[in-house]
């Protein structure tokens, strides 16, 4: 007779069940998950305030900061932002849903313990190399410019302990499948997490690859290390960490729209599909940065740079429709039925789920697919590359899109994991609007200040002491003043988010959730319960060509204004 | 959140059909439009390149300036050579020598590094590519306006990389 590997009746560890959905919540994942939510939260705290005095040193009527601190702000911002805090959060994001969406145990929580160790410790060791003026190389540090060994180390620890985190989020998944927790296919926000994860394991390697002999080279262990090489192998690490993001945050998405309106994926083969495109072709997109390098030919640039035909473009896409036509349907089968769009003006539009998946979606979708699409075209990059237009459009993506989404979720998290209740919920209601309208005006600011060739990661156009003039057009002291009021109300934006987790975890009623929705009740009837006849998202269908409209004629506009520079070049 | 039902293999909708192959439509416009402007647009990026030691490049950029030079600005050379092989030198935190070039003649730019990466961005016409050492990007280049330019460095070369401006003058 064979024998049982896996002891099914034997519990190995302690859980509670979710009084609202019904969820088995393993005590040991709950701890993980907020303690890295925490430690996000944190980092995100320290990165806004270097972002405030960043923006406020762009502006630069106000040119708050002397160079060498803007500087090395604009590196210690760059790592908690687009690496502490998004990573921290998505460690948490990656327990969450392989334990607590499919009833299952964290396999191992000393596992998780030490991932979490290391990369508090890689963080930290970064940020003290960083504030104490040893590595003024920015969040790329490309070769040769070099930092103290400390940093790369930092960096490397860092690396480690989330691909422990993204290793053990397959063990969940494995063993979850093994001891029977659940049956058939996961849940979609599952599936996209797993996307997260499987970017996420190439593009640690990838990185891991580009830092260790940084790290041998920076002690001298290595005497050279070609620069073309680095930038290649960086950017399949600096790219793709981004595009673990944006599947994440399109996996939160679906969340989202599920919570605050109950809404289900019209076709879940579409939209799966949509995320496998990512897994394929995602990591073509390294070549983003190198569309101007010397050493390159044509046909490489461009078939990396279009993710072998816009592949992953087209995933996205996919997800521009499926998310707001999975709302449309859930609110048409509540009732809202007239005309085109009655559901979106009976909306919860009060719901901060529902803000945030909105907002971030526009912010994302209008202002960082378009520009990501535009400024990664290789002829179209010559006008871009290294401009202010490079950050207007990741804040658009990793900012306004991912953050917002994460700052959304972050608010459902308090009732159903810290238990506690959500306080301040007025200021949460009106947090992601006041948020996204601060990132949309710095966006705004940022993109047009690159078109009008103002360099990024400089720190004055107008005020630097150089013999020549920059001559940059005037008009950009208008678009980087606009930038700046963008990033001050961002920044208020932020600290209301900070000010309601932060008041809610340490002094909110300690309590079980009641509810799924925080502001308002919740959906009257499950939608599974009315599904009587077909319902058709028209008004999402509408929205979507409007959108592409857009798209194409900010597309061409490029390509014309591209066509009649002053200068010939080939 | 919660998983699908056991089948969820079902054929698409009307308009989810119609979108993903607008969406599909769209995506192969976007990869066409590269090489189509290959073939016809007078904008494309330069893709000649080769290697040279700092020691070499500098060499070059110097038996360049002495040819050429007529005359000095702020301590730097202005070169004025004849359509042809240019040559311009990035270091930390200087572009050298300041170019003096005729409208509407067509160039051959040798462009490097003897130190860091830097950027080299033509402004106000706004056009920009990456400088790495050890690699000679060799940008052809024809001025259809005349007037004052600037060179900005933009990829971060330390901490004096906002006063790494440089100058390129075209005449008629």
């Amino acid at each position: 007779m064979a024998t049982q590997a896996i002891p099914l009746g034997e519990e190995k560890a302690i859980f509670r069940v979710c009084p609202v959905t019904r969820l088995r919540v393993d005590l040991a994942a709950e701890r993980m998950i907020i303690a890295n939510a925490t430690a996000a939260v944190v980092f995100l705290l320290v990165g806004g305030i270097m972002g405030l005095l960043l923006a406020l040193t762009r502006w630069e009527a106000i040119h708050l900061l002397p160079a060498t601190w803007y500087y090395r702000l604009v590196t210690a911002h760059g790592f908690n932002m687009l690496v502490a805090w998004i990573v921290f959060f998505e460690a948490a994001g990656l327990y969450f849903g392989s334990t607590v969406l499919l009833n299952a145990r964290l396999v191992s929580p000393r596992a998780a313990q030490a991932a979490f160790a290391l990369m508090l410790l890689g963080a930290l060791l970064v940020n003290a190399i960083v504030l104490a003026g040893h590595a003024d190389v920015m969040f790329t540090a490309y070769v040769p410019l070099k930092a103290h060994p400390l940093f790369y180390l930092g960096v490397i620890l860092f690396a480690l302990g989330a691909l422990t985190a993204v290793v053990l989020f397959f063990a969940n998944v494995f063993v979850a499948r093994l001891e029977g927790r659940y049956a058939g296919s996961v849940p979609l926000v599952v599936f996209g997490l797993a996307t997260a994860a499987i970017i996420a394991t190439y593009t640690l390697l990838s990185g891991a690859v580009a830092f260790i002999p940084a790290f041998f080279w920076s002690l001298g262990w290595l005497r050279t290390y070609d620069p073309g090489f680095y930038r290649n192998l960086f950017w399949g690490f600096g790219h793709p960490a981004q595009q673990i993001n944006l599947a994440a945050m399109v996996a939160v998405w679906y969340a989202l729209a599920a919570i605050t309106v109950g809404a289900t994926p019209i076709n879940e083969k579409l939209c799966r599909l949509a995320f496998v495109l990512y897994i394929l072709f995602i990591n073509l997109g390294a070549a983003h940065h190198l569309l101007v390098d010397p050493g390159l030919s044509f046909a490489w640039k461009m078939f990396n740079t279009s993710y072998a035909m816009y592949l992953a473009v087209l995933g996205s896409l996919i997800h521009a429709f499926s998310i707001p036509a999975a709302v449309e349907v859930a609110l048409r089968r509540q009732g809202y039925q007239r005309g085109l769009f009655e559901w979106l003006r009976r909306a919860p539009w009060q719901e901060p789920g529902f803000a945030a998946l909105v907002v971030s979606m526009i912010l994302f979708g209008w202002l960082g697919g378009v520009s990501g699409v535009i400024i990664g075209t290789e002829q179209l990059n010559m006008q871009f590359h290294n401009t202010l237009a490079v950050p207007g459009h990741f804040h658009a993506t990793v900012v306004g899109g991912t953050t917002l989404a994460f700052m959304g979720l972050t608010y459902y998290l308090i009732p159903l994991i810290f238990r506690r209740e959500l306080r301040w919920k007025r200021l949460a209601t009106w947090q992601p609007y006041v948020f996204g309208l601060g990132m949309l005006l710095l966006i705004l600011g940022f993109l047009t200040s690159g078109t009008l060739g103002v360099p990024r990661r400089h720190w004055g156009v107008f005020t630097t002491p150089a013999i020549f003039s920059t001559l940059i057009p005037e008009p950009a002291r208008l678009t980087l003043a606009i930038s700046g009021i963008g990033g001050v109300i961002a920044a208020i934006g932020g600290a209301m988010f900070v000010l309601v987790v932060l008041s809610s975890v340490l002094t909110g009623t300690v309590q079980e959730a009641r509810s799924l929705r925080l502001v308002l009740a919740d959906p009257a009837d499950p939608p599974e319960a009315t599904e009587i006849t077909h319902v058709e998202p028209r008004g999402t269908f509408l929205i979507v060509l409007a959108f592409l409209a857009f798209f194409i004629l900010v597309y061409f506009r490029n390509w014309w204004l591209l066509g009649v520079r002053g200068w010939l070049v080939h | 959140m919660v998983a699908p039902p056991r089948v969820w293999w079902r054929p698409l909708d009307r308009l989810e059909r119609t979108w993903l192959l607008l969406a599909l439509g769209w995506c192969l416009v976007l990869f066409a439009m590269m090489p189509i402007w290959l073939a016809f647009g007078r904008h494309n990026v330069p893709a000649t390149t080769y290697r040279a030691s700092a020691a070499q490049f500098r060499q070059r950029v110097e038996e360049f300036v002495q040819k050429y030079q007529v005359g000095v600005e702020k301590g730097i050379p202005i070169v004025e050579p004849p359509p042809g092989d240019i040559y311009l030198l990035a270091r930390q935190w200087q572009w050298y020598p300041i170019l003096k070039l005729k409208k509407g003649q067509t160039y051959r730019l040798h462009i490097s590094s003897i130190d860091v990466q830097h950027g080299f961005s033509i402004q106000p016409a706004n056009l920009t590519f990456q400088i790495l050492p050890e690699y000679v990007y060799v940008i052809t280049l024809t001025p259809l306006e005349s007037g004052e330019f600037s060179i900005i460095c933009n990829e971060f070369c330390y901490i004096g990389h906002h006063v790494m401006i440089g100058r390129i003058l075209v005449t008629d």
